[in-house]
C-alpha cells in the first residue's frame, strides 16, 4: 500500500518578501511523495528545485501552502525530530564535511542527536560498510576523492537510520566515475532498506533511475510522471534547458539524419542493440 | 604547499608518548614550563637537558623533525643569547675587544637562557608532533570544561578550532588553485618591489575570502540539517582515556622538580 511520506500543497515561497516585482522562487507547487519511492526533481538552474529541497526539511518555510512530512505539517516544534529522520546530501563534497576524519564526520549527526557512545561506534562502522568506505575510517577529507567524500556524506546521513534520503545535486560536482559510485551506492541502499530517495538534479541520466520524475520550470511544476512519460516529451525538455540522456539524444539525431530506427531508447544498451540488429541502408 | 607547514604536523607513531592521553601531554607541557624556571646552575640545566633527551627518545621522533621545528625560533635564541652576553656586567672579564667586554656571568646566563628556550621549544614540538590536532582540541575542551561556569563557550570554541583545522588543507588547495589561475592571467607574485608584490596578493586574497564565506555558509546549512543545535544534549564520539602511564608522566615531572630543587644553588 502506498503511504504518503512528504506532501506539498499549493506551496508558494519567495526570497524577497517585500519586493512584489520579483517572481517567487516557488509558485503554487503541489505534489506527494510516497513511502519507499525514488523521486527525481529535475529542472534548469533557477527553476526552484533547490528551494524545494530546503522547504522539505525546514531550512525554509513557505509563505503560503503547507509542507507535510510524515503526515504532519512541518513547524518549529517538530523540525529537529523531522530532520533526524531525513538525511540530506549537498552539492559540494568539501563544504559538508564537518569532522576531521571520515569516522568523525559520520558520527557528527549521531553526536548531535545524543546517541550513546557504544551504539555510535556500531552505527558508524555499519554505515561505512554500507557505502564501502570502511577502509578509510581514519582518512582525512583532503585525501579522498569527490565521490568518496559524497559516499561519506551518505554514510553520515544514513547513520541516523532515516526514512528519507534527500540528494540536493549530490552528483553535480563529481567526475563521471564519482557520479557512478554515488548512484551505485544509493541504488544498493534502496535494495537493502525501504529508504525513500528524493534526488534533486539537472542530470537526466540520474533521473532515469527514479520511479517518478517531477519537472520544475520557473518555480512551477511543469510535469510529473514516470521517466518514460517525461522523456517522450523530447523537444519540450530541451526547450526548458534540460539535456536529454545521451542515448535518447543520439537516437533523435540519428532519426533526424534519416536513419530508420525506433524511438524511445532509454539506455545506451537499448540503442546499441537496436542499431546492430537493424537493417537500415543509410 | 602543505608539506612546508610545520604547525600541527602530526607524525603517526606508536611510541609511549604517542599513546599518552592528550590531556596528560597538555598538563605536562604546561607544568614543565614552570619547572624549567627552577633550574639556575650548571647541574640543574644539565639535568633538564638529560630529561628532555629522555623524552625525545621515548617519543621516537627523528631529530630531523625537531631541528626543523626549532628553525623558526633559532633567530630568537641567538638574539637573547647575544643580549645576555653583551649586557650582563658581572664576574670577571673573559674577552675584550675595543668597546665590547664579555663577562663570565654574561656567557653563563646566555647559555642558560638558550638551553631553557631550546628545551621548551623541543618539548612543545614533541606535543604537536605526537598528538593529532583533533585530540589536542578534545583535550582542551575537557580541560577547560570547568570554565563553563563562568560562561566561557568552551564547546563552541573547541568546535571552531576543529573546523578551522579541518579546513586548513582545503583552503591551502584553494589558494594554490587561485594562485595558478592568476599566474596564468599574467599576475607576477614572485618578483618586483615589496609594494608590487603586496599588490599582487590582493587578487589572491579576495577570491579566497569570497569562497571561504561561501564555504562557511554551506557548512552551516549542512550542520543544521544534520541536527547541530549547540553543545547541549550532545554525546561524544571521541573518548579520552586516562591510563596509568598518564599519571606516571605527570609524576615524573614532580620527581624532576624535586631533584632540581635539591641541586639548585
Amino acid at each position: 500500500m502506498k503511504r504518503e511520506i512528504i506532501s506539498l500543497q499549493e506551496v508558494t515561497f519567495t526570497y524577497a518578501e517585500e519586493d512584489t516585482g520579483v517572481r517567487p522562487a516557488i509558485q503554487n507547487v503541489s505534489y506527494t511523495i510516497n513511502d519507499g519511492e525514488w523521486v527525481a526533481i529535475v529542472g534548469h538552474n533557477g527553476s526552484g528545485k533547490s528551494t524545494l529541497a530546503r522547504l522539505m526539511n525546514g531550512l525554509l518555510f513557505p509563505q503560503t501552502g503547507t509542507v507535510r512530512v510524515f503526515g504532519e505539517p512541518l513547524n518549529e516544534q517538530n523540525l529537529w525530530d523531522t530532520r533526524s529522520k531525513m538525511g540530506m546530501v549537498f552539492q559540494n563534497p568539501d563544504n559538508q564535511f564537518v569532522g576531521a576524519t571520515v569516522q568523525d564526520d559520520v558520527a557528527f549527526a549521531l553526536e548531535n542527536n545524543g546517541i550513546p557512545f557504544e551504539e555510535m561506534v556500531e552505527r558508524v562502522q555499519a554505515s561505512l560498510v554500507k557505502v564501502k568506505m570502511s577502509d578509510f575510517m581514519n582518512s582525512e577529507p583532503h585525501h579522498l576523492s569527490g565521490g568518496q567524500k559524497q559516499r561519506v556524506a551518505i554514510a553520515g546521513a544514513i547513520a541516523l537510520q532515516p526514512k528519507i534520503l534527500l540528494l540536493d545535486e549530490a552528483t553535480s560536482m563529481l567526475d563521471p566515475q564519482g557520479r557512478e559510485e554515488v548512484l551505485q551506492t544509493v541504488h544498493q541502499l534502496r535494495k537493502e532498506t525501504d529508504l525513500t530517495v528524493i534526488s534533486i538534479t539537472h542530470d537526466l541520466e540520474e533521473a532515469l533511475l527514479a520511479d517518478r520524475v517531477i519537472v520544475m520550470n520557473q518555480g512551477k511544476k511543469y510535469a510529473a510522471g514516470s521517466p518514460q512519460e517525461i522523456f517522450e516529451r523530447g523537444q519540450e525538455l530541451i526547450d526548458l534547458g534540460l539535456d536529454l540522456p545521451f542515448a535518447m539524444n543520439m537516437s533523435r539525431l540519428l532519426r533526424a539524419q534519416g536513419v530508420q530506427i525506433g524511438a524511445d531508447h532509454m539506455s545506451e544498451e537499448e540503442l546499441v542493440n537496436d542499431l546492430w540488429t537493424s537493417h537500415f541502408n543509410k | 604547499m602543505l608539506e612546508k607547514m610545520i604547525f600541527g604536523r602530526y607524525i603517526p607513531g606508536d611510541s609511549f608518548i604517542h599513546r599518552l592521553d592528550a590531556r596528560a601531554k597538555l598538563i605536562f607541557v604546561f607544568l614543565f614550563i614552570m619547572v624549567v624556571f627552577i633550574a639556575n646552575n650548571w647541574i640543574t640545566y644539565g639535568i633538564l637537558l638529560v630529561f628532555t633527551f629522555l623524552i625525545i627518545r621515548l617519543s621516537k621522533i627523528r631529530l630531523y623533525f625537531l631541528i626543523n621545528g626549532l628553525k623558526p625560533v633559532v633567530f630568537l635564541i641567538i638574539f637573547t643569547f647575544l643580549l645576555h652576553l653583551i649586557f650582563t656586567r658581572e664576574g670577571s672579564i673573559i674577552f675584550e675587544w675595543k668597546f665590547i667586554k664579555i663577562y663570565e656571568e654574561g656567557l653563563k646566563q646566555g647559555i642558560f637562557i638558550s638551553i631553557r628556550f631550546t628545551v621548551l621549544v623541543v618539548l612543545t614540538s614533541i606535543l604537536t608532533l605526537t598528538t593529532t590536532p583533533i585530540s589536542i582540541t578534545d583535550a582542551l575542551e575537557t580541560l577547560l570544561n570547568p570554565l563553563k561556569k563562568w560562561k566561557l563557550p568552551v564547546h563552541e570554541l573547541a568546535l571552531m578550532m576543529s573546523i578551522s583545522l579541518r579546513f586548513i588543507p582545503t583552503l591551502m588547495d584553494e589558494t594554490d588553485k587561485i594562485m595558478k589561475a592568476q599566474m596564468a592571467r599574467g599576475s607576477d607574485m614572485t618578483t618586483g618591489s615589496m609594494k608590487e608584490r603586496m599588490n599582487a596578493i590582493v587578487p589572491l586574497l579576495i577570491p579566497l575570502f569570497v569562497s571561504a564565506f561561501k564555504r562557511a555558509e554551506d557548512l552551516a546549512t549542512a550542520m543544521e540539517v544534520r541536527g547541530y543545535k549547540g553543545g547541549e544534549g550532545r554525546t561524544r564520539y571521541r573518548k579520552l582515556e586516562w591510563a596509568t602511564r598518564d599519571t606516571l608522566i605527570i609524576l615524573s615531572l614532580v620527581v624532576l622538580a624535586a631533584i632540581l630543587v635539591y641541586f639548585r644553588k
